[in-house]
């Protein structure tokens, strides 16, 4: 719990320094990322010389001055010798930069040794996350935010209930699909302690733009400290009004769908709650998780994200307030 | 058929040119009034018709795309809702690349490909005005139901299940799907024209070496629809049976599979690239050969490419396919198809360059929007290199790179050579010149509005932006780029709007153009512009691969054909010596009843699937009235 504390209060500065830079396939947090960003990298420079040459040899041929041309069957002769050479430079060129694809494909297929296995289960519009455990009783649930150990590596699991989606956190690896009917899987390990994001990346319906998560990679021990915090049941209301907000989530519409370990709210058609007050954005990456913006998405969910699946449950203004203190109490 | 058996036998060999015209004129023309206009079969009207058609689609595309620039312009912006982004990108990719770019290429052959191999109208004439009402029909569906609120809103892709019964809500897929048959019947229509055409009716002594550029590179694309059309088709067909009657094709709980459907829309999806493309390779070759005073260097190379683009284009689809998992040594061999492809276009860009430094560049405005052409075009076949390696591309795919990508391709590859194209033959098609001043503004507003627009976006995709977002969020600090994206795309904007007024201003006031105005070597310009309804008074012999440019002094041409009928030469496939005369069909209203007939049913059939046994009959009656005899002289054939 210490370390989670601690990881909290930096995290104004990681969000800063996250800016611009937390979803992007050229600043890699980790081992594969880094190898597709060379490979981003070479497939660049190669392409960027040869457009160079053949706008040389546009303007070239363009400038030149086109009055003492030589024609005849001598300058066709030679053209064809260039064209001859040319084609087998782009040959050349096209066969390397296949053989660098190969080998990178090589190098990211390598699966480390005893990964952290993490199940992931798009629906629309968020994400459902597993912890695997050979232990039954250490595999726990949780939604929208993935935090990962620096240095092991992590195999994803990934399943769709609903539509095609696409797990894509480009700072770490390439993107894969969650496809009905098919298991598909990534692999990665992470280099940089930090906080990246994770984003829907094959169009899944109106609200494909707001399916977003948080990855946030710490040291082991850190890790290991959220984990048993997030396996464990959530403390227990600790002032009236969480209490009172306890009784409106168990008593309300709200346990229809949302699951709180440790309470009578079992349901499973949205995200899993029991420690969504630890977790850095609610709506699936839309908001930052604070008393008052849990309060504002569910006084009226389909106004920050038109057309989700979250109904506007009626509630008074102190059952909202309480609603929203026991939520953001739930660490 | 017997030549010389029938008695009223007029033939163009014992009438003198100053009757002969009217007589064929008298034969071959277009009757004035609806009834004519409805009826006609002639292909330089259905051909025109397409052709505005076709721009008029571009031009409600383009509003489209300036509506998700609006929205793209400000992180977490509201002027479009969700629901209505969804609709506008879906129309924006399926009206330009299903009512825009293949119509619009086909157009330009439906009008060019006779009158450049040398015959009075296309093979299957009216099939060809079948094929034209179909697609003005399949445009006006589209379009009705987005006015209607109804428009599709799964991606112009629809990948299942997001389009399938259980998450496609209301009729949207449904019109998407069906929009999809009525395009590509016509377009599989004008592909079989097209092939006929050139394999059957080229004028005598055009042999396969001497065949136009564009006209190959149409017979090439032709071939494409013909064989990636049908994928599309049944996928379509497959998706409507799936949400109509509760077929499973696509349902992987009742053993159907998802990924089957994009198997289908791919092997589609990924030769539609080149059947937009492949056209524009002939125009370029065409507008560059004209403009620097000799045949373009390499005609041998340069069809072997189109047929080797051919070819490959179907052994790549899935590269469209790399994030979802499919087994690696697959991916490893489209990698390596994906980017052999580069190595047909690298020829044809090599062969472009050797008859530019060979040639005199004349630097009219067709040549310019060639020069335009490479500068784009190349960047976009190279970030086609970079999308083809697996590895590279889980990175890019379904991100603004991709976008980039596509665009630098399709507008850069294909827009730019069509609109110099334009520019090109307008006079031919409407007998005035276009304007050479606001010609040059428009090759630079496009050039320079194009590159600032899309160039940013392959930044953005690198800076993880992925698409089909309506928006988002100010933190991933992306505003910047799109604003500056948004207000390059107004400068684009305006290089369009500024073609569609030069366009329309000159079929008023333009220069007279003459029968040829540019000093073109190929057949066309040897007739008047525009053409007369039977294109050539006398069937010309060919007898180089520049016509205009090797017979100095006047085309020899070949006589005997009818002139109280409708009459042709079919020649042989390969030398093309004459065969036979053949009789062309004459107007007929019947193709106009087919089509409304067949849009009945296709639209009823989105609701009940009985339309299809009830639509059936009228169907059945108007295919009868179109082929029953109706004792004309051609029927006697």
């Amino acid at each position: 719990m210490a370390a989670t504390s601690r990881l909290a209060s930096c995290l104004p500065a990681l969000l800063c320094a996250g800016c611009g830079g937390w979803q992007s396939a050229l600043q890699p947090g980790g081992e594969q990322a880094g190898h597709l960003k060379v490979l981003i990298q070479l497939f660049t420079i190669v392409c960027g010389i040869v457009w160079l040459l053949v706008m040389l040899v546009l303007a070239a041929g363009l400038w030149r001055r086109h009055s003492g041309t030589p024609t005849g069957a001598a300058a066709e002769r030679r053209s064809a010798r260039l064209v001859g050479a040319a084609t087998a430079a782009s040959v050349l060129v096209i066969i390397g930069l296949t053989l660098a694809s190969y080998v990178a494909t090589h190098g990211l297929a390598a699966a480390g040794a005893d990964p952290l296995v993490i199940r992931v289960r798009g629906s629309q519009w968020w994400w459902e996350v597993t912890y695997m455990d050979p232990s039954p009783d250490r595999t726990f649930l949780t939604a929208n935010e993935i935090h990962v150990p620096v240095g092991r590596p992590i195999r994803v699991e990934l399943a769709a209930s609903d539509v095609i989606h696409s797990f894509w956190a480009p700072n770490l690896a390439g993107k894969q699909d969650l496809i009905p009917g098919r298991d598909n899987a990534l692999s990665f390990t992470v280099d940089q302690p930090g906080l990246y994001r994770e984003q829907c990346a094959e169009f899944c319906g109106l609200q494909h733009a707001h399916m977003a998560m948080l990855i946030v990679a710490e040291p082991a021990a850190s890790f290991d400290a959220w984990r048993d915090g997030q396996i464990a049941e959530p403390p227990a209301p600790n002032d009236a009004e969480q209490a009172a907000g306890r009784l409106v989530f168990t008593g309300k519409a709200c346990a229809a769908c949302h699951t709180v370990r440790g309470t009578p709210a079992a349901g499973t058609l949205g995200p899993d709650l029991t420690h969504v007050g630890s977790r850095r954005t609610i709506a699936a990456g839309m908001l930052p998780t604070t008393r008052g913006s849990l309060a504002a998405w569910i006084a009226d969910p389909q106004t920050i994200k038109p057309g989700n699946n979250m109904p506007m449950v009626p509630l008074t203004a102190d059952e909202l307030n309480a609603l929203a203190a026991y939520l953001a109490s739930l660490k | 058929m017997s030549p010389d058996s029938l008695p009223p036998d007029i033939r163009d060999t014992d009438l003198a040119p100053d009757v002969l015209e009217p007589e064929l004129e008298r034969t071959w023309r277009t009757p004035r009034g609806l009834i004519g206009a409805l009826s006609t079969v002639d292909h330089k009207i259905i051909g025109r018709r397409y052709l505005v058609t076709a721009f008029i689609f571009l031009a409600m595309g383009g509003v489209l795309a300036m509506l998700m620039r609006l929205q793209l312009a400000r992180p977490e912006n509201r002027v479009l809702p969700p629901d209505l982004y969804d609709q506008v990108f879906t129309m924006h990719g399926a009206n330009m690349m299903f009512l825009f770019a293949v119509p619009v290429m086909e157009a330009v052959a439906v009008y060019l490909v006779p009158l450049m191999v040398g015959t009075r109208n296309v093979a299957f004439p009216r099939l060809n005005a079948f094929s034209y009402w179909m697609y003005l029909a399949g445009g006006f569906t589209l379009w009705t139901a987005f006015a209607l609120d109804m428009g599709p809103d799964v991606g112009w892709f629809a990948y299942v299940p997001l389009s399938g019964p259980e998450y496609g809500s209301g009729k949207r897929a449904d019109i998407w799907a069906q929009m999809i048959t009525f395009t590509e019947v016509s377009a599989m229509a004008v592909a079989v024209e097209i092939v006929v055409t050139v394999l059957k009716q080229r004028a005598p002594g055009m042999s396969l070496d001497r065949i136009p550029l564009f006209v190959w590179s149409m017979l090439v694309t032709s071939f494409l629809i013909i064989m990636a059309m049908p994928a599309i088709m049944v996928a379509s067909t497959s998706l409507i049976l799936d949400r109509l009657v509760g077929t499973h094709f696509f349902n992987p709980a009742e053993g159907g599979d998802v990924l089957l459907w994009q198997h289908l829309f791919w092997f589609f999806g990924h030769p539609e690239v080149y059947i937009v493309f492949l056209p524009a390779v002939g125009m370029v070759s065409t507008i560059i050969a004209t403009f620097t005073r000799r045949p373009t260097f390499g005609y041998l190379a340069l069809v072997m490419a189109l047929i080797a683009t051919g070819i490959l284009a179907f052994g790549l689809w899935v590269h469209h396919m790399f994030a979802t998992g499919l087994p690696r040594l697959g991916e490893s061999f489209f990698t390596a198809s994906s980017m052999s492809i580069a190595i047909p276009a690298g020829v044809q860009i090599f062969c472009w360059l050797a008859t530019l430094w060979l040639g005199r560049p004349v630097y009219r405005t067709p040549l310019l929007f060639v020069l335009a052409f490479f500068v784009t075009f190349v960047i976009g076949g190279l970030t086609g290199v970079m999308v083809a390696s697996v590895p590279l591309d889980t990175q890019v795919h379904d991100t603004y790179f991709v976008v980039a990508h596509f665009h630098y391709v399709l507008i850069g590859g294909a827009v730019f050579p069509l609109l110099g194209a334009i520019y090109y033959w307008y006079p031919k098609i409407v007998g005035r010149m276009m304007s050479e001043r606001l010609g040059r503004w428009v090759v630079g507003l496009l050039a320079i509005g194009f590159n600032l627009t899309f160039f940013p976006m392959h930044l953005l995709g690198l800076h993880g932006m992925t698409r089909r977002v309506y928006t988002y969020q100010v933190e991933m600090g992306w505003g910047g780029l799109n604003l500056f994206v948004s207000l390059s795309a107004v400068l684009l904007a305006c290089g369009f709007a500024l073609f569609f007024f030069d366009a329309i201003r000159s079929s008023w006031i333009g220069e007279p153009a003459g029968d040829d105005p540019w000093g073109g070597p190929t057949l066309e310009w040897s007739t008047t512009s525009p053409p007369p309804p039977y294109n050539f008074r006398h069937i010309p012999i060919v007898r180089s691969g520049q016509p205009l440019w090797d017979d100095t002094e006047t085309l020899t041409v070949a006589a005997g054909l009818r002139v109280d009928r409708r009459e042709l030469v079919v020649s042989s496939v390969a030398e093309a010596l004459p065969e036979a005369r053949e009789a062309s069909p004459a107007n007929s209203i019947w193709p106009l009843w087919a089509a409304i007939a067949s849009t009945v049913m296709l639209i009823s059939s989105i609701f009940s699937p009985w339309a299809v046994v009830w639509g059936a009959v009228p169907i059945a009656v108007a295919l009868i009235g179109w082929f029953w005899p109706k004792g004309t002289p051609e029927d006697e054939a």
